[in-house]
C-alpha cells in the first residue's frame, strides 16, 4: 500500500511538471516585443556553449545582425547550448523563468545551413522573422566588366547570374518569385532585363530610346518602376512586368533617380529635386501628384528603400563628411543617421540592412541592424574586387 | 492483496510511461527530439521554389551548389534606328565633353565642341552619333546614372538645337561605371565628369 501511494505521488509530480511545462509554453508566445527606435536599442544578450568552428562563427553572425550580443552564462537573457559533431544539435532557453524556447536536432544540406536553420528557430521563438536562410543579389564589379550575383544574407556561397561581360547595375529582387530584374548594357543601351532565376530566360523589360535605369518591382511581382529618358528627361515610369501598359509619372528636367515601392503597392518613393533642392517624393503610380515626404532636413536624401512592414524609409544621406545611412518614419519626420554607408535595402524583418560601404574607391557589402546599430561585413567573394548595390530577396 | 497491488502497480508503471512520453513529447526534454531535416546538395532546384516565399530555405529546396539559371534566348532585339551600326570612338574623341561637379549644365566653353560635333554630322549626313554621359566617382551609383543621362540629354538638346535631326542623336548614360581615369582626387574626377561622343555609321 506505502508501495501504492508513493507511485500515486510519483503520478502527481508528474503531472504537476506537465502543466507546468505547458504552462511555460504559453508564457513563451507572449514573449512581448519592446518598441525599437532606430540607433537606441540595446542589443539582446545571449551566451552559447558547446557550439564550435563554423557553426558557432555563423550563428554568432546571424544572431549580430539581428540585434544580439554574446557575453558570458550569467549576464545572459538566454542561453544557447548545442553540440556541432557532425550535425548540429541545439537548444535554446531562457535562464530566467527555466523555460526552453527551442530545441531541436538538424541534418542535411552543410553545417552553415544548419546552423542558419537554428538562428531562425530561436528568432522566431521569440517573436521575430528569421532572415539567416534569405537571399540577396548584388552587383560585382571585376573592372572593367560587372555582373550581376546572389549569394546567402551574409555573403557566402555568392554565383554570378549573368556572364555579360560588359556592366550591369541595380540588381532588384521580384518579391515571391525566383527572378530579378536588373540594368544591363550588353547591347550597347542600357536596357533592363527580367531574369527568371530558375530557367534563366531573359528578356528586356524597357528597351526604350536613351537610358532605362533604376528598376523596382511592386510587391505583387506584376510593375516596374523605373527611371528613363525615352521622352527628353529622366523621369520616372511604370509599366507592368510584362513590359506594357506604360506610363509616365514625372515630367520635370530636374533629377528623378532611386525609385523603390511602399509594401502595399500604393505608394512609389524616389529621390527628387524640389526647388533647387533634394528631397524624397512619393506618387501613386496610377499617377497624380508628387508629396514630399519629410526627412527634416537631411542633406541630399537618395536611394530610399520601404521597409516591408510599411513603418520606415531607409535612404542614403550626403554629409560633408560623406555618404550616411539613415531611417526616416515613412510617413516623414525626423530622420536618424546611423552609420556611414550608402544604397541601404531592407531585410524581410524590417529591421536589418543590407547596404554599401566605400573603401578606397570600392564597395564592400554590410549588414545594419537597425535598433542597436551592429554592423558586420558580409563575406566577399573573392577575384570581385568592389560588391554593391545590394536587393535582400523578400 | 498482493495481485491487487500487483495490477495496481502494473498501471502505474504504465502511466509514468505514458507521462514520460508526453512530457517528452511537449519539448521537456533537454535532447533534442525532432531532427529537421534540411534539403542536401542536390535535392532540388530553384525552380521548384513556391512563388510568394522563393528565398525562405528552412524547408524549401534552395541548396547550395545548385546552378543558377544563365540566360538564354528570349532576349528581344528590336530597338532603336541604331542597333548594329558600326561604332568609331576615335573620330569624335577630340569632342569630349566636360562638366563642372555634379552639374549637368553644358558650359559656354565646351559649346564650340558640340558645334564641332555638328558640323560633322551636317557634313556626313548618313552617319548618327551616341552621346555617352559619365560621371566622377563621388555621387552615389544610380544617383549618377541618372546625373549621367542629363548630361548627353543637355549635349542632345544643343545638338538638336544646332539643327541636328533629333532621330540621330541617342544617348547613354554609365554613371560612375565607365570612367575614363583611374583616381580618387580631382585631377581624375575632372576628366571623368563627360560625354563622349561615338560615331554610329549605317552598316555597308
Amino acid at each position: 500500500m506505502k508501495q501504492t501511494q508513493s507511485i500515486l505521488q510519483q503520478i502527481s509530480f508528474l503531472a504537476c511538471i506537465v502543466a507546468g511545462t505547458s504552462l511555460m509554453a504559453q508564457n513563451e508566445l507572449n514573449v512581448s516585443r519592446e518598441v525599437e527606435l532606430p540607433g537606441q536599442a540595446k542589443p539582446i544578450l545571449v551566451s552559447m556553449s558547446g557550439l564550435t568552428g563554423e557553426a558557432a562563427t555563423t550563428l554568432q553572425f546571424d544572431l549580430y545582425v539581428q540585434g544580439f550580443a554574446f557575453t558570458n552564462a550569467e549576464a545572459a537573457q538566454y542561453l544557447i547550448s548545442g553540440s556541432n559533431n557532425g550535425n548540429l544539435q541545439a537548444r535554446a532557453s531562457d535562464p530566467h523563468n527555466k523555460s526552453t524556447l527551442v530545441s531541436k536536432a538538424y541534418s542535411g544540406a552543410s553545417l552553415r545551413r544548419q546552423a542558419h536553420a537554428f538562428a531562425d528557430d530561436f528568432v522566431q521563438a521569440l517573436g521575430r522573422k528569421g532572415i539567416a536562410q534569405t537571399k540577396i543579389a548584388f552587383k560585382g564589379e571585376n573592372s572593367p566588366h560587372s555582373e550581376i550575383y546572389i549569394a546567402d544574407f551574409d555573403g557566402h556561397g555568392g554565383q554570378a547570374v549573368t556572364s555579360d561581360n560588359n556592366l550591369v547595375a541595380a540588381p532588384c529582387w521580384v518579391p515571391g518569385h525566383m527572378a530579378l530584374c536588373y540594368l544591363s548594357y550588353k547591347r550597347n543601351h542600357a536596357d533592363i532585363f527580367y531574369h527568371d532565376l530558375s530557367t534563366g530566360a531573359r528578356r528586356a523589360l524597357a528597351e526604350f530610346r536613351g537610358s532605362n535605369m533604376s528598376p523596382a518591382v511592386s510587391p505583387g511581382g506584376s510593375k516596374v518602376a523605373f527611371i528613363s529618358s525615352m521622352d527628353g528627361w529622366t523621369d520616372l515610369y511604370v509599366c507592368n512586368a510584362d513590359g506594357s501598359g506604360l506610363k509616365r509619372l514625372t515630367k520635370s528636367p530636374q533629377d528623378e533617380s532611386s525609385p523603390c515601392w511602399s509594401p502595399d503597392g500604393k505608394w512609389i518613393c524616389f529621390a527628387a529635386k524640389e526647388k533647387e533642392h533634394r528631397t524624397l517624393c512619393k506618387v501613386s503610380p496610377s499617377g497624380g501628384a508628387m508629396q514630399t515626404i519629410s526627412t527634416g532636413g537631411t542633406p541630399s536624401p537618395t536611394e530610399p528603400d520601404w521597409s516591408p512592414d510599411g513603418k520606415w524609409i531607409a535612404f542614403t544621406a550626403q554629409y560633408r563628411s560623406g555618404f550616411s545611412i539613415c531611417v526616416v518614419p515613412a510617413e516623414g519626420g525626423t530622420a536618424v543617421s546611423l552609420v556611414e554607408g550608402e544604397d541601404p535595402s531592407w531585410a524581410p524583418n524590417s529591421r536589418t540592412l543590407a547596404f554599401g560601404r566605400r573603401r578606397g574607391g570600392h564597395y564592400t557589402l554590410s549588414l545594419l541592424d537597425v535598433p542597436t546599430k551592429q554592423v558586420k561585413d558580409v563575406s566577399r567573394i573573392s577575384g570581385i574586387s568592389s560588391q554593391s548595390q545590394p536587393s535582400w530577396a523578400k | 492483496m498482493k495481485e491487487k497491488k500487483m495490477k495496481l502497480n502494473k498501471f502505474a508503471n504504465l502511466l509514468v510511461i505514458g507521462l514520460v512520453l508526453t512530457v517528452a513529447a511537449s519539448g521537456c526534454r533537454k535532447k533534442p527530439v525532432n531532427v529537421t531535416e534540411l534539403p542536401g546538395a542536390r535535392a532540388g532546384r530553384m525552380s521548384d521554389m513556391p512563388p510568394g516565399n522563393p528565398i525562405r530555405t528552412g524547408d524549401q529546396p534552395l541548396t547550395e551548389g545548385n546552378p543558377i539559371g544563365v540566360p538564354t534566348g528570349h532576349e528581344s532585339n528590336s530597338r532603336t534606328l541604331h542597333d548594329g551600326w558600326p561604332e568609331d570612338a576615335q573620330t569624335l574623341k577630340t569632342e569630349t565633353v566636360y562638366f563642372d561637379f555634379d552639374s549637368s549644365v553644358l558650359k559656354g566653353s565646351e559649346k564650340p565642341k558640340v558645334s564641332a560635333v555638328a558640323d560633322y554630322l551636317k557634313a556626313n549626313s548618313a552617319n548618327a552619333v551616341r552621346v555617352e554621359g559619365n560621371c566622377d566617382e563621388r555621387g552615389t551609383e544610380e544617383y549618377n546614372r541618372s546625373l549621367g543621362e542629363r548630361r548627353a540629354l543637355a549635349v542632345r538638346e544643343e545638338l538638336i538645337r544646332l539643327g541636328i535631326d533629333p532621330t540621330r542623336a541617342d544617348t547613354i548614360s554609365y554613371g560612375k561605371d565607365k570612367p575614363a581615369v583611374q583616381g580618387h582626387d580631382e585631377t581624375a574626377w575632372k576628366q571623368n565628369r563627360r560625354d563622349d561622343f561615338i560615331v554610329l555609321s549605317p552598316p555597308k
